[in-house]
């Protein structure tokens, strides 16, 4: 009997350039949005999707041929690309946006879903949320759009004999085991893995990976947003109600709000 | 020729106002071993305030639809609870259960479909949208009796968008917020039940096991008290020495930050936070949990917080109703027989 081949795997990790985490937003003036001129990273569920993926390289149980990251979004997403091709992401796709679009997830992944149509790969994996709008759609949405496997909030993830894929998922109250087999889409939750710093070598060598431009016209996407924003407001603010000295006086302020 | 266009818009415009008032919602019931999820009582209600028919639909296998179908019949208010048994839905697999919702929509003419922002709804909901390629609104705290006006969270909770839905996205698929809104009451409905076909599912996805955390104390996203602690306790063995005599003292659910949850001390399952379990409890008691914004983001709504803490610049004293700058090992103990003796 002929050994069956291994099967070379395709990965597309997609990354969001987002406003950092550690930043304290500010809404915006005029009521629409946020005040976006502040400092960007990639959003950090995306860094555990592209360090997942390398380790899946590194690992060797599996053989991964290439792992493509994409991002759609302003010129300056390319910035978010080059940052994922540092930590060892092969090239990239940008799909170019006008500065302060907004792309909501249904159209992201119909972008993602067309590129998908268009070359061939085997494994997307992706942050389960993007921190900035908290919608945590677009895995699910590009697995339905594509009828794949989907493994949501993944704390472990293998890939074994070619496209046997075994994912722990976080769920409520604990964790849930599932099994399927690739192409799939999985969703990276914090727990799977700490990412890792790009080293300054690899920064320069990144510079020279291939990143592939696309307008959403040359692929025929329409990105329109579907929602309109009427408006983006600060939360109620909650009034700190100061300090006591002792655990009696905590006691005691927790009598009087009736909670013991 | 203009006059009977003009003519025909009005009339269709009618029409589609006529279909709207027709549309009704319909709240995806979920459970676990044949009992009702708690949280899914919070979608109806957030259902109801369309103020057009709600219907709950309940999936799953045989034997736990039976087990859970006398339970959701009564939910006050559903008029009807549509059912589908297939033992591929057992353990809610999005890939077997998203195309049945899919295909219930538009048969049953549902506009408004709702779930709990729970680990399931979350899983299920955004496939489902692909599936019938609709944006998907999630995880709303308030929405508007037009059914097309919604608002929720962004950045952490840190800022409140809110959003107009377009006719383009003719189901609207949400999530909700439990902690926004009341459960529905339970005891006075008498819903229809109608079977609806079971549809084939994706095989090559298996549910495999699952490892859950066991728990006498309350369940941390519905607890009306919660006790949660952080990196400062330094170890499990004291998170778990410290934290849980005092919880069981005041009846309360355990969580914890995710400084607590990464370094081990606490289990995933516990963490409260943007990532983790967003709750609203009566009374949130922090220990040794500094106030980063993505805990804030699951705890801010609490009634009463109280911070114990040695930093007296530590940001969850901003929110703190009552804050003490103590050592926890001392005063968590102290507390705990204050509030027995407060008890006895």
């Amino acid at each position: 009997m002929r050994p069956t081949l291994p099967r070379l795997v395709n990965i597309l990790v997609p990354v969001k350039r987002s406003i950092d985490y550690a930043v304290k937003i500010r809404v915006a003036s005029d009521g629409k949005g946020v005040d976006t001129n502040v400092k960007h990273s990639m959003n950090p569920f995306d860094e555990i999707a592209v360090e997942e993926a390398i380790r899946l390289r590194e690992k060797k149980s599996t053989k991964v041929d290439n792992i493509t990251a994409i991002s759609i979004g302003p010129a300056k997403a390319v910035d978010t690309i080059r940052t994922a091709l540092a930590m060892g992401a092969d090239s990239g796709i940008h799909i170019t946006t006008p500065e302060n679009a907004v792309v909501e997830p249904i159209a992201v992944a119909n972008a993602l879903k067309k590129i998908i149509d268009d070359k061939k790969f085997d494994l997307v994996i992706m942050g389960k949320q993007a921190i900035d709008d908290d919608s945590g759609s677009t895995g699910g949405m590009l697995a339905g759009l594509l009828g794949w496997s989907q493994g949501s909030f993944a704390s472990k993830l293998e890939v074994e004999d070619g496209d046997k894929v075994h994912v722990t998922r976080e769920i409520d109250g604990g964790l849930e085991n599932i099994e399927a087999k690739l192409p799939m889409i999985v969703t990276t939750d914090l727990r799977l893995n700490e990412p890792r710093y790009a080293s300054l070598p690899n920064i320069m060598k990144a510079k020279k990976k291939k990143i592939e431009t696309f307008k959403p016209e040359d692929l025929g996407l329409d990105l329109t947003p579907r929602f309109e924003t009427i408006s983006v407001s600060e939360p109620p603010k909650r009034q700190g109600g100061g300090k006591v000295e002792s655990v009696d006086e905590l006691v005691s302020k927790m009598k009087e709000a009736g909670v013991i | 020729m203009l006059v009977r266009a003009a003519l025909r818009t009005s009339r269709l415009s009618s029409l589609a106002t006529a279909q709207r008032r027709l549309a009704s919602s319909l709240v995806f019931l979920e459970h676990k071993n044949g009992k009702l999820n708690d949280s899914s009582l919070n979608a109806v209600t957030a259902a109801q305030s369309l103020g057009s028919d709600t219907a709950g639909i309940v999936v799953g296998s045989k034997s736990d639809v039976d087990g859970v179908l006398e339970e959701v019949k009564k939910i006050d208010g559903l008029t009807k609870i549509y059912t589908a048994a297939s033992d591929s839905y057992s353990h809610s697999l999005a890939e077997n259960v998203a195309p049945l919702l899919a295909s219930v929509l538009p048969a049953k003419n549902i506009s408004h479909i709702f779930a709990a922002h729970t680990a399931v709804g979350k899983n299920v909901f955004p496939r489902l949208a692909g599936l019938l390629d609709s944006s998907m609104i999630a995880d709303i705290v308030a929405l508007e009796s037009s059914g097309d006006v919604f608002t929720r969270p962004i950045y952490a909770g840190n800022a409140i968008l809110k959003i107009k839905s377009s006719p383009k996205d003719k189901f609207k698929i949400v999530t909700v917020r439990t902690t926004a809104f009341d459960k529905a009451k339970t005891g006075g409905g008498s819903a229809a039940v109608e079977e609806v076909e079971a549809t084939s599912g994706d095989a090559s996805t298996k549910y495999v096991s699952e490892e859950l955390t066991i728990s006498s104390r309350p369940d941390l996203s519905s607890a009306s008290r919660v006790v949660s602690g952080g990196r400062a306790l330094k170890s499990q063995e004291n998170f778990n020495k410290i934290l849980d005599p005092l919880a069981d003292a005041l009846g309360a659910a355990v969580g914890a930050s995710r400084a607590a949850v990464d370094a081990g001390y606490a289990d995933n399952s516990l963490q409260v936070g943007q990532t983790g379990k967003v709750v609203a409890p009566e009374l949130y008691v922090a220990a040794g949990i500094s106030g980063a914004i993505q805990h804030l983001a699951g705890m801010k709504e609490s009634k009463m917080i109280v911070a114990i803490n040695k930093d007296p610049d530590a940001p969850i004293f901003q929110v703190a109703d009552v804050g003490l700058v103590a050592d926890l090992f001392e005063a968590v103990p102290e507390l705990t027989k204050k509030v027995e003796g407060a008890k006895a």
